[in-house]
């Protein structure tokens, strides 16, 4: 790469070559006005708002798409580049509509800001304007086709970045539109992007429509509470209330980039559903009263169980300060009964593992991989913008490799992949493992081999995934080798086994190994010991029950922090029937909800808008966030409640004075250290046990991307969108015939619990013995567990 | 879509050999390159592109729908409405105006009675203004259903032809 | 007339024989001889290509520029896939030669982009032909399942280990395909739009490979030039102004057609062999390279030889060699309103000033054209042609802006006169 020397208005640069006008001009801070060009998209050029005089050309050029040369000469703002940017400038301004005053975009419109420089005071366009029919988007985006001035990123972004191409550009000329192909949604998770990137008022926010002027907003960072990518946020604030939410950019993290999820949950927040007061239930009636009179009454209910009878349950959604209060309390009660993981029924790793898990590269280095192995993971949906990275590394020189249950279109040119049930994750992984061991002349090791002589096979997609791993660069960074665990593979009833296999294909391959991760704050959860079996760090710590243990028979009495039981577990309906047989149960929730049946105390504590936190993303980077807006009604912090609550209870260390010491006594002084030290993905060796094969149909369940927390449950745009469509169960066509249904037609399938009768639709990916289900979803939480067999028959 | 509903937009079996002819003429990774002939067949069987059918064709190209969708409106022969049985396309540019497609233009207009763009209640004739076709020592001159070329067009000649596309 | 006689018909000779498109017609009179030689005694391209400088072949689509230079841009020696690509999209308003070579002599094109095949290094070759003249295109395929069968497509032809394929692409009604990355864009499958420059086909062509995109006459002219030698070609026509030209004249004249003459014919004889002004009227006004090419008085083309200096020098350009000859009854408002219009209907709408600026112009010029012309529409005319030379991506938006500019320069009082007294002048 050479560097050469160029000169942007009379100011001597060092550019290399390769690089664009653009690009130098960016480097050096230097102002170029444009619409089409964006850092992240390729280059168009066809705007021509960026036309610049080079000496020597014969004409403007654009600098978008001008390479530099040595001793190149630029103007950006001489008369002639001037002119000619003037010139782009009326022509964009002949046919755009005046609708300032009633467009939502004025005050942080692009075509605004440069016609403020480069438009002429008044038009000498006195032909007729052309007209443009409004598209439906869904209800997401608005549209004002009128507005475009067809600088084409919104079609781009499809193409480019969300991996498909939603959007096109019909017609001809003058007759260009922007349009989807038919009139249902553009149904891309990260298709909210397409509402940044448009530089007029196009393409904007409907939830946000109309509702106020971007200069009343005041913007606040924040921390995106959902994936565990942690992506970096704006909240923008109105009178107290969050009106709606933006990317902030963060070049490691989430680019310039959010999911739909991330930006449009905020709706959640203000929803009537929100629980304002503390409230006691009194002789079967629910009375509102102070957190004085609440906290007491918790707190002297809490002293008459034996420690051993109370379990504490949360989700890693919390913030960690309030997830490591609450293990401190209860351990501070004499129980270890703590945890997290309501969706996890194998917890035999506890024991195996010797730190916390976590996606073990930097988030950036998902961008640059050759090679890559993913196992039981809804990539997309449970990841959006993690799927993006891995599409880039596709597009580039990558192989990626799937095994799991099911098969949504990735989107990316995936190089081999097998679709089972889930009772043989392992067992398929088992037979890359030996592949791979044969490829490379090693020994197997002993639990693949065990799997082989129970029903493992070694197969040619076997072998094509384990030449793919075996290929590609070296070692286990930048441009190497990966493999990945997603959340199905973590929730399954033997993901120890998976972890296990898993942990061999990458040491065989020379790969970085992992898991992806499943929300915001699982490492964080883990880290500050929310778990029954260690404390902070992995200090030692009294231990106790794990999730299910707590959940697969009542205890006497259960704190849940934030947890919807019917929604957030892995058996929702063992959980529930557990937790209402309890004495004594304590919610504390932003929402009311279906804790009102079997609550006895309700508790409002903070969404993390209204509240100072901290999440640890998948690749262990701490991520403090301040409240943004003042909590709703008597809503406190949970960490303070729980403060209150330990002083209560006489328990010693719960006098922080803010949400930073309560970091401190959880992580120590140098967080981001101490958390690093932490992690670690290896495990010890795990004995093989390979699943029996049932003769029945297998449940295939993913959590719908719109139904992963509380707050985005109650987002009501999102929950219109395509993804959010009612629960339906498909099955292979052939699985279909044999059960005498009809495709379109109705079928009851029932688990452990009561049947339930969802339409049938057919999905010709799916093994033909698993019907696929969707979990966490309130129309299926009273099926069973995620796993596990399901029958079915015709209504 | 339902799948049954795509039995009606079926293609022949000849127009999917025609297609598959044109795919063969393109690297094996670029099926796409084969949008344009194959939207031509598609029109060519049904008479007109429907969204379905454009949805249809860009399946058998492994196509993004919205990109075969910017093919068909984009160039003015493909027809995204539909069109009466025979389509006549008159080219009024400017060395065919010289040579008097204007006045051919209105001999047809007054002819079926209808203008530009419009279609016969019938249903029997669309016409259509177009752009050079490269033709113009032939002129003036029209195409019929985009393929069949017709010179040196006088009124009776025009008559003569209209008389005979049923 | 043969292909072995270097006579002025250099792509036109056929048209003498019954039965001019057979590959029985063309093998008889010298035709794949060249391509045979060139393979089999192994000629190098660089002696071709210093051939086709000698000959100063031009480009015959409209942007003449030099056929041999644009040779050389190819890297050769690259080892991956390269193409050789005609444009046969022939949609500049006034042309209609490419036509007749593809109807009447489809062999000689074949014979020249396998010629060019070899010399760049390119092992498949495609031929865009325009959607309008359907018939032609499957003319076109017949004789390329001729050439086939006789062995001069294909794999390892006259028994060496040089292969070319050729295959026939058809547009579907969009003149902006005319321009070489808008077809190589079509024939990639997607909407004709141009792409920006550089990178230049010859390093990012077609599906993003090395690719040279030229003229049909251009490569039908190349077996004749392999034939008889740069020289002989140069000396059809003058100096830097090689070779025959098919000329397209259309509009008032008694005997529109194709010609094809030497370059620097005088303009008057082309008319004369066109037959002269039809109904005996006079000249007023000649567009000499199709509607892209500046319009010019009718007595200062009368000044004019058919080449591309002498064009150059008069105002205007030699483009396509569409000769559009208009008389005293032609109302220049009336003219111009229809190409404006042509140029608003074909804008692609990529680019700003293109896709704003022609539906501008258009308009203005219709008001002026139906009496609702103000004063200032002239000046405005001129501004905002000028805004749109020079801007855009591609070429379209300066061909959309000289008519209107030319057309005002000789014509301006035509103009003038609708907008004060509401009609024409004519």
């Amino acid at each position: 790469m050479a560097t050469l020397n160029i000169e942007i208005d009379g100011k001597p640069l060092q550019v290399e070559s390769g690089e664009t006008i653009m690009d130098a001009a960016n480097q050096a801070g230097i102002p170029i006005p444009h619409f089409c060009y964006h850092k992240k998209l390729s280059i168009a050029a066809n705007c021509r708002m960026c036309l610049v005089q080079v000496e020597k050309a014969p004409k403007p050029l654009p600098a978008c798409a001008t390479p530099v040369t040595d001793g190149m000469k630029v103007f950006t703002r001489s008369d002639y580049a001037v002119q000619a940017q003037k010139s782009v400038m009326e022509f964009l301004l002949i046919n755009h509509p005046l609708d300032c005053p009633i467009c939502d975009q004025g005050g942080e419109c692009q075509l605004q800001d440069l016609a403020v420089g480069y438009g002429g005071s008044s038009s000498r366009y006195q032909e007729i304007k052309r007209v443009v029919r409004e598209k439906n988007l869904g209800p997401l985006i608005a549209t004002d086709m009128t507005r475009c001035i067809h600088c084409s990123r919104c079609v781009r972004f499809g193409q480019e970045i969300a991996g498909v191409m939603e959007l096109g550009m019909a017609g001809r000329g003058e007759h260009t539109e922007v349009m989807p192909f038919l009139e249902t949604q553009v149904a891309s998770e990260l298709s909210g992007n397409v509402i940044d990137l448009c530089p007029v008022g196009a393409l904007t926010s409907k939830p946000f429509r109309y509702s106020a002027r971007t200069w009343e907003l005041s913007r606040r960072p924040s921390i995106s509470p959902h994936d565990s990518l942690g992506s970096n946020i704006e909240v923008h604030v109105k009178d107290n209330k969050v009106m709606r939410v933006l990317p902030a950019d963060n070049e490691d993290v989430n680019e310039c980039w959010l999911s739909d999820r991330d930006r449009f949950s905020y709706e959640g927040l203000n929803t009537p559903e929100r629980l304002t007061w503390p409230m006691v239930k009194q002789d079967g009636q629910w009375i509102e009263t102070d957190w004085q009179s609440a906290l007491q009454f918790v707190a002297d209910k809490l002293k008459t169980f034996a420690p051993e009878d109370v379990g504490a349950l949360s989700t890693p959604y919390r913030p960690a300060e309030e997830l490591f209060l609450l293990q401190k309390l209860m351990r501070g009660l004499g129980s270890g009964n703590v945890d997290h993981r309501l969706r996890h029924s194998d917890f035999s790793l506890d024991e195996q593992a010797t730190g916390g898990f976590w996606l073990g590269m930097p988030v950036t280095y998902m961008s640059r991989l050759n090679r890559m192995l993913v196992v039981g993971s809804n990539l997309r949906k449970d990841h959006p913008l993690m799927a993006h990275r891995i599409r880039e590394s596709v597009r580039w020189y990558g192989e990626l490799n799937l095994i799991n249950a099911h098969e949504d279109e990735f989107l990316g040119k995936v190089h081999a992949k097998r679709i089972v049930p889930p009772s043989q994750l392992a067992a398929t992984l088992a037979g890359v493992c030996v592949a791979l061991a044969e490829l490379k002349n090693q020994p197997v090791p002993a639990i693949a081999a065990a799997y082989l002589e129970h029903g493992g096979v070694v197969d040619d997609t076997a072998r094509r995934m384990a030449a793919s791993l075996a290929g590609g660069g070296q070692g286990a960074t930048d441009g190497g080798r990966a493999v990945f665990l997603g959340n199905m593979a973590q929730h399954h009833p033997t993901s120890a086994q998976i972890h296990a296999l898993a942990q061999e294909v990458a040491h065989l391959a020379g790969a970085s190994f992992g898991v992806l991760g499943e929300a915001a704050n699982s490492v964080g959860a883990m880290a500050v010991g929310a778990v029954p079996h260690h404390g902070p760090l992995r200090s030692s710590a009294i231990r106790g029950k794990n999730a299910a243990e707590m959940l697969a028979h009542s205890l006497k009495a259960y704190l849940l922090l934030a947890v919807e039981a019917e929604l957030d577990t892995h058996d929702p309906v063992t959980a529930l029937q557990s937790i209402a047989g309890a004495d004594f149960v304590v919610v504390m929730s932003p929402y009311k909800g279906k804790s009102l049946d079997y609550a006895d105390v309700l508790l409002p504590i903070a969404p993390w808008t209204e509240t100072s936190g901290t999440f640890i993303n998948t690749e262990g980077r701490v991520q403090s966030f301040s409240a943004v807006v003042k909590p709703l009604g008597e809503t406190r912090p949970a960490w303070k409640v729980l403060r209150v609550l330990g002083n209560l209870l006489g328990l010693a260390g719960f006098d922080h004075n803010d949400s930073k010491d309560v970091l401190r006594d959880a992580l120590g002084d140098t967080p981001t250290g101490n958390v690093q030290a932490y992690l670690c993905n290896e495990i010890g060796p795990v004995a093989a046990a390979p699943a029996a094969l049932g003769p029945g149909l297998e449940r295939v369940a993913e959590v719908p991307i719109y139904q992963t927390d509380a707050v985005v449950r109650r987002s009501p745009s999102l929950q219109r969108t395509l993804d959010a469509s009612l629960p339906v169960a498909r099955m292979h066509s052939q699985l279909i015939a044999r059960l005498g249904l009809t495709e379109n037609g109705r079928v009851s399938v029932r688990q452990t619990a009561s049947a339930l009768t969802l339409k049938v639709e057919r999905d010709d990916h799916l093994p033909d013995n698993c019907i696929r289900v969707p979990c966490g979803h309130p129309l299926t939480a009273h099926l069973g567990p995620m796993f596990g067999p399901i029958t079915a028959e015709p209504v | 879509m339902a799948k049954s509903d795509k039995d009606s937009l079926r293609l022949s079996q000849e127009s999917l050999n025609q297609i598959d002819a044109e795919v063969a003429k393109y690297p094996a990774d670029q099926k796409q390159s084969a949008v344009m002939g194959a939207l031509r067949i598609a029109q060519g069987e049904k008479g007109w592109l429907s969204r379905e059918l454009v949805e249809y064709v860009a399946n058998l190209l492994d196509m993004p729908a919205i990109a075969a969708y910017e093919v068909a409106t984009f160039y003015n022969m493909y027809d995204t409405q539909s069109v009466g049985r025979h389509k006549i396309t008159v080219c009024t540019n400017l060395p065919c105006a010289l040579m008097g497609a204007n006045e051919i233009g209105e001999h047809l207009k007054k002819r079926l009675g209808i203008g530009y763009g419009e279609t016969t209640e019938d249903g029997r004739f669309t016409l259509k203004e177009g752009e050079c076709m490269g033709a113009c020592g032939d002129a003036p001159m029209c195409l019929h259903n985009n393929h069949v070329m017709h010179t040196h067009l006088t009124p009776e000649t025009v008559d003569a032809l209209l008389d005979k596309l049923k | 007339m043969s292909l072995l006689t270097p006579s002025i018909k250099v792509c036109s000779w056929t048209q003498d024989f019954d039965a001019p498109a057979s590959l029985a017609t063309y093998v008889a009179n010298g035709g794949y001889q060249a391509l045979r030689r060139v393979i089999t005694e192994k000629i190098s391209g660089d002696d071709i290509i210093a051939q086709l400088k000698l000959s100063a072949l031009r480009g015959r689509g409209g942007a003449g520029f030099p056929t041999g230079l644009k040779w050389s841009f190819m890297p050769r020696a690259f080892p991956g896939d390269k193409y050789i690509v005609c444009n046969s999209d022939e949609g500049e308003p006034g042309t209609f030669k490419d036509r007749d070579i593809l109807r009447y002599n489809p062999h000689q094109l074949i014979e020249g982009m396998a010629i060019a095949g070899y010399v760049l290094g390119a092992r498949v070759g495609y031929n865009y032909i325009h959607g309008e003249i359907f018939e032609i295109y499957q003319i076109f395929e017949r004789a390329l399942n001729e050439a086939r069968e006789a062995g001069y497509l294909g794999e390892n032809l006259f028994g060496t280990d040089f292969c070319f394929q050729l295959h026939a692409h058809h547009g579907y009604g969009a003149y902006i395909c005319g321009e070489e990355t808008a077809l190589l864009e079509s024939i990639e499958g997607k909407k004709g739009q141009p792409r920006f420059k550089p990178p230049f086909p010859a390093s990012f062509g077609l599906y993003g490979k090395p690719t040279t995109i030229n003229n049909t006459e251009t490569l039908a002219s190349v077996p004749w030039i392999v034939q008889h030698g740069g020289q002989a070609f140069l000396e059809l026509g003058k100096p830097n102004n090689g070779g025959a030209k098919m000329f397209s004249v259309s509009g008032h004249v008694n005997k529109p057609g194709n010609y094809e003459v030497g370059l620097g014919t005088p303009f008057a004889e082309l008319l004369e062999m066109a037959g002269g002004v039809r109904n005996g009227h006079k000249l007023k006004a000649v567009i000499p390279g199709g509607s892209s090419a500046p319009v010019l008085p009718g007595n200062i083309m009368m000044d004019c030889t058919l080449d591309f200096d002498s064009i150059a020098k008069a105002g205007s350009m030699l483009g396509s060699g569409a000769v559009i000859v208009m008389d005293e009854t032609v109302c220049m408002v009336r003219a111009l309103e229809r190409l404006a219009y042509f140029y608003f209907e074909e804008s692609c709408g990529q680019c700003t000033p293109c896709r704003e600026g022609t539906g501008w112009m258009y308009r203005v010029i219709h008001r002026i054209e139906h009496g609702q012309g103000r004063p200032e529409d002239l000046e405005l005319l001129n501004s905002v042609a000028s805004k749109i030379g020079g801007h855009t991506i591609c070429a379209l938006g300066d061909a959309a802006a000289m008519p209107v500019q030319s057309f005002l320069k000789h014509f301006g009082d035509e103009f003038a006169y609708h907008v004060e007294h509401k009609r024409c002048m004519v």
